[in-house]
Parts: C-alpha cells; sequence; structure tokens
C-alpha cells in the first residue's frame, strides 16, 4: 500500500490561513490502512483545527467527509456539492487522491494534509517500511525476493558496499542492510552462485526517469 | 600494457607497488594540492586522489589529479556513484584522459548523509561494478555504455580512454562469505588492481586473502593493502565510533594509547603492518591512506625498505 503521514498541525494551520469553511476529506484505503488519513483520522483533525481555530479565535468551519478512494473518478465525482459549498479542501489522501480531486475541482484549492512518504507494508502494528521504488521493471526474482532499489541504500545491483556491518547499513544502524537480507536469502534458498553474475546497468526509463509514467490497456478500456 | 601508465608498469614489471592518497582541499586552492604533491613525489609510484570523500564537497579529483600530474607526480583518479550519471562519468572520463590521465579507481562512494550536504539527492545510477565494466568496454571494445562506437562521426577516428582500471573492496564488512565473491565480480567487471580498505585486523585480512588466493583472483588482479599511519589515539578511536566498514582491535587503541610518543607508535605500527602483510600471497603492494598527514608518507615508505622507487 502506499504510506503515509500526516504533516504537523502547525503546518496545517498554516495551509488553511484566510479559508473560512474546508473540507476535510479522509481517503479510505492505503492511507486508512496505515492509519493517516482514514476516517478516524479526519475525525481526529477536524476536532483538532476546530479547538485551534477557536483557541486563536479564528472563524473556521470544518466539514469532514471520506470516499473509498480519491484516485478514482466515480468516488470524487458525488463531492461536487459538499466542495462548491467551502472555500477548501484539505485532502487526507496520497499525493494521488490531492492531485486527482483538484483535477476534478478547478475551482477549489485542494491542499494536502499528508505526506506521501512510499509503498511498504505493516511489519506490525504502527509500524510501516518500504519496500517497493516503482521502479517499473522488477528484478526480484535475481535477488531472493528481497529488492535491492528499495532496500538498499545506494539501490546496488551487484552486492554490498564496504559499509554493510552486522546486518546493518551504514546510513543508520536501525536500517536492515538490503544485501545482508538478500545474501541470506539466497543462501537459504541455495542459491547463492547467482549472485556472482554481475548485473549490467539497469534501464532507468521504466522508472520515474523516463518521466511520468502512463499505462494503456486496451482490452479493458472503455 | 592497458593504459601504460607507471602503476601499470611497476605492477606488470612485479615490483611492489606503493600508493599514497592526496585528499584535495575544501577549497580552490592549487598551493596546497601543489604542496602535497611535493612531498610524495618520488616516494610512490602513483597518488589517489580521493573524489568528495566522506560526501564532503573539495576541489575535484580530476582537477586536483592534473594539478598533481603536472607536478611529476601519477595520479590515480577516484570516481564514486553517488554523485553522476553513466552520461557524466563517461563525460568526465574523456576529459580525463584527454589531460592525460591513466588511473581511474572506481567506487560507489560513501552516503551523502555523512558529508556537509546531508539534504542532497543521491544519483547511484550505476554501481561500481557496472562503472568498471563500462570504462572497460569503452578501453577494450572501444564503445560507450550505449554501445555507440567512441568516435566523435563515422570518419572521425576512434580515440578510446585507455585507464588502468581499479577497485576497492573491504574485505571487513559483512557479509564476510560475500567478501571474496564480491572480489571476484570486480575482476570480472574489469578490474586490473584492488586497493583494499584499511587493514588494522592481520587476522581477517588473511583469512579473506586465503580465500582470494584459492579462487586464483591474485593472479587475475593487482592487490594492494590498504594501510593507515595512525597519528593519535584519538584518531582510531574516533574511526571506531564513527567510520563504517572497519575493523579496529582494542588492543591497537591500548597500544595507542600506551605510547609516550603516539606520532612515532603509529609509524612504528604502520611499517610493521606494511612489513606483514608483504609476507601475505597475493598482496603485490601497499596503499598508504594517510590521512590529512601526508607528509609523513616518505618517513613510513623509508622505513619499510621501499626507496628507490622503481
Amino acid at each position: 500500500m502506499i504510506v503515509g503521514e500526516r504533516k504537523p498541525l502547525s503546518e496545517i494551520r498554516e495551509m488553511l490561513k484566510g479559508y473560512k469553511k474546508v473540507l476535510v476529506l479522509g481517503c479510505r484505503t492505503c492511507v486508512a490502512v496505515c492509519m493517516a488519513g482514514g476516517d478516524k483520522e479526519v475525525e481526529l483533525l477536524g476536532s483538532q483545527l476546530r479547538i485551534a481555530s477557536k483557541k486563536d479565535g479564528d472563524e473556521l468551519e470544518i466539514v469532514e467527509d471520506s470516499v473509498e478512494r480519491q484516485c478514482d473518478p466515480e468516488y470524487i465525482e458525488p463531492l461536487k456539492e459538499k466542495v462548491e459549498q467551502c472555500d477548501a479542501v484539505l485532502s487526507m489522501a496520497c499525493g494521488c487522491g490531492v492531485q486527482f480531486m483538484a483535477e476534478r475541482y478547478v475551482d477549489t484549492p485542494v491542499l494536502p494534509a499528508i505526506n506521501t512518504n512510499f509503498i511498504g507494508v505493516t511489519e506490525s502494528t504502527g509500524v510501516w517500511t518500504e519496500r517497493c521504488a516503482q521502479c517499473g521493471n522488477c528484478v526480484l526474482h535475481l535477488t531472493g525476493g528481497i529488492c535491492p532499489i528499495a532496500r538498499c541504500s545506494k539501490s546496488l545491483l551487484n552486492g554490498p558496499c564496504g559499509g554493510s556491518h552486522d546486518g546493518k547499513c551504514e546510513i543508520d544502524p536501525g536500517v536492515p542492510c538490503g544485501w545482508q537480507l538478500i545474501y541470506d536469502r539466497m543462501a537459504k534458498l541455495g542459491l547463492l552462485e547467482k549472485l556472482e553474475e554481475v548485473i549490467p546497468p539497469k534501464d532507468w526509463t521504466t522508472s520515474r526517469d523516463g518521466g511520468p509514467r502512463k499505462i494503456v490497456r486496451e482490452d479493458v478500456k472503455v | 600494457m592497458k593504459a601504460g601508465s607507471n602503476l601499470e608498469r611497476v605492477l606488470t614489471e612485479g615490483n611492489f607497488a606503493v600508493t599514497a592518497e592526496l585528499g584535495p582541499p575544501k577549497s580552490a586552492d592549487v598551493e596546497t594540492v601543489h604542496k602535497k604533491a611535493d612531498i610524495l613525489k618520488g616516494k610512490v609510484d602513483a597518488v589517489n586522489i580521493t573524489d568528495n570523500q566522506t560526501a564532503i564537497v573539495r576541489m575535484s579529483s580530476i582537477g586536483a589529479a592534473k594539478l598533481v600530474l603536472d607536478k611529476g607526480l601519477e595520479p590515480v583518479v577516484q570516481m564514486v556513484c553517488r554523485d553522476r550519471n553513466r552520461i557524466a562519468m563517461q563525460s568526465d572520463i574523456l576529459g580525463a584522459y584527454a589531460l592525460g590521465l591513466k588511473n581511474l579507481l572506481c567506487l560507489t562512494g560513501d552516503h551523502q548523509k555523512f558529508g556537509n550536504h546531508p539534504t542532497a539527492k543521491n544519483v547511484f545510477d550505476l554501481d561500481s561494478l557496472q562503472l568498471l565494466q563500462m570504462f572497460k568496454r569503452m578501453r577494450d571494445d572501444k564503445v560507450f555504455q550505449c554501445g555507440e562506437e567512441v568516435r566523435n562521426s563515422k570518419k572521425a577516428p576512434i580515440v578510446e580512454p585507455r585507464l588502468f582500471l581499479g577497485a576497492a573492496e573491504n574485505p571487513f564488512a559483512h557479509p564476510y562469505e560475500f567478501r571474496a565473491i564480491r572480489l571476484k565480480k570486480k575482476v570480472n567487471a574489469g578490474a586490473d588492481f584492488i586497493q583494499t580498505q584499511l587493514i588494522f585486523d592481520v587476522p581477517r585480512f588473511k583469512e579473506w586473502m586465503k580465500e582470494v588466493v584459492g579462487m586464483g583472483l591474485h593472479e587475475k588482479v593487482f592487490i594492494l593493502a590498504g594501510v593507515m599511519p595512525i597519528k593519535s589515539p584519538r584518531v582510531i578511536e574516533y574511526m571506531k565510533a564513527n567510520v563504517a566498514g572497519l575493523s579496529i582491535p582494542d588492543a591497537l587503541i591500548q597500544r595507542m594509547k600506551g605510547a609516550s610518543d603516539p606520532k612515532e607508535e603509529g609509524v612504528t605500527f604502520v611499517v610493521e603492518m606494511i612489513n606483514e602483510v608483504r609476507q601475505i600471497e597475493g598482496v603485490r603492494g601497499v596503499h598508504i591512506m594517510a590521512v590529512e598527514w601526508e607528509e609523513i608518507v616518505p618517513t613510513i615508505v623509508e622505513r619499510a625498505g621501499l626507496l628507490p622507487r622503481p
């Protein structure tokens, strides 16, 4: 899923300066699972904003709502009336949701309430970690199911650098060395000889480096 | 001879090679580079010019290398994958070769987190192996990484950069089991010589060299053992606490702390180390990394009995 984290209240307050009526809009998919922008978080942020504005003597009316996915036209279309009644939308979706709302509702400012961090997993309750860097050309079959692009701090494709120590990355003892993980997994699978091959330079055209990406599926297109 | 550099000649003729390290200044100060080059000239076979080491902005490796070359000392340009993509790297190497530089050491590079611009974006378009492979192809196959020939037009002559290519290897980083394999990969990718990470832990270095010799790699690549004179107990304590990828025995720290003249002890230690690694099968030279203490290198080389240079 896409993992995000809510921005500090002070930053959100700064963004909302001058607006009188704001729609705080949650998203019930990824950011709800990672507890950053679902129904509960909308309710919490709504209350925090009401309390803060009352304390500071601002006039701020908060409208709360959430949709299934802000990245899908069918779910954001029905918001038309609500959006038109507000000065701004404070989206609690990932960066895609914020942008898709802004594309649909061109006359209303759409502001981000969360930072979109990475594509990751729930390691345990309250702990999310990155797994995929969306390079668009998966190499997991070569590296024991552990991604060297996302898990190695330097995205190395041919083994660990000289900074791997006791299974940890040189940048932070809290970060596992991606290549130690790959090595251990390949050893377990009896596939270590595969790591002896030199992986050639990666074609980054499928990654962000190739410009904004697009997929068109003629078989499902309407 | 692949590149015809002095370092290549010294090694190919079977001599025990000596290289040192010269850190460019954190400014455009030419004098500092000239001064360091004057100290090292005639005392080493070539000198490595670091590339923004520990991710701190310094005079470029190629620029400083040209200043060193003009002083009559042969440089080894270092290049890391952190700051440049394949386009910039190949372009820089065409320029470096055009300036008369003939040795290149391909490195991954320290993460920018450690330097003075931790908010920078890193590149890592290639890793150090792919970098080696790219320059080997430019030299031997006369093609760029994209496959195009190294010539200005169809009618123009091919002028490829002929570099003596090096890589580093760290026998002290983990997983230990992969370190000799990684060396093998670097040899297969095109390494002509290897300069190792600093050796303080001789038993582990011997264990790694045994594996390397077992694989027959010492016959395919020239291995230079990395050594360092320790200037003070504070330096070695700092390194143990802060520098990734080193194995520093506590006994060494105690030895430096107990010394009445730490600088003298540091020199004695490194001379002992050179004499010890020289005995190990497969070691073809030493790489003396006297970080910000270049002036001590001539003393070390002399006391290790490695003068005059061939």
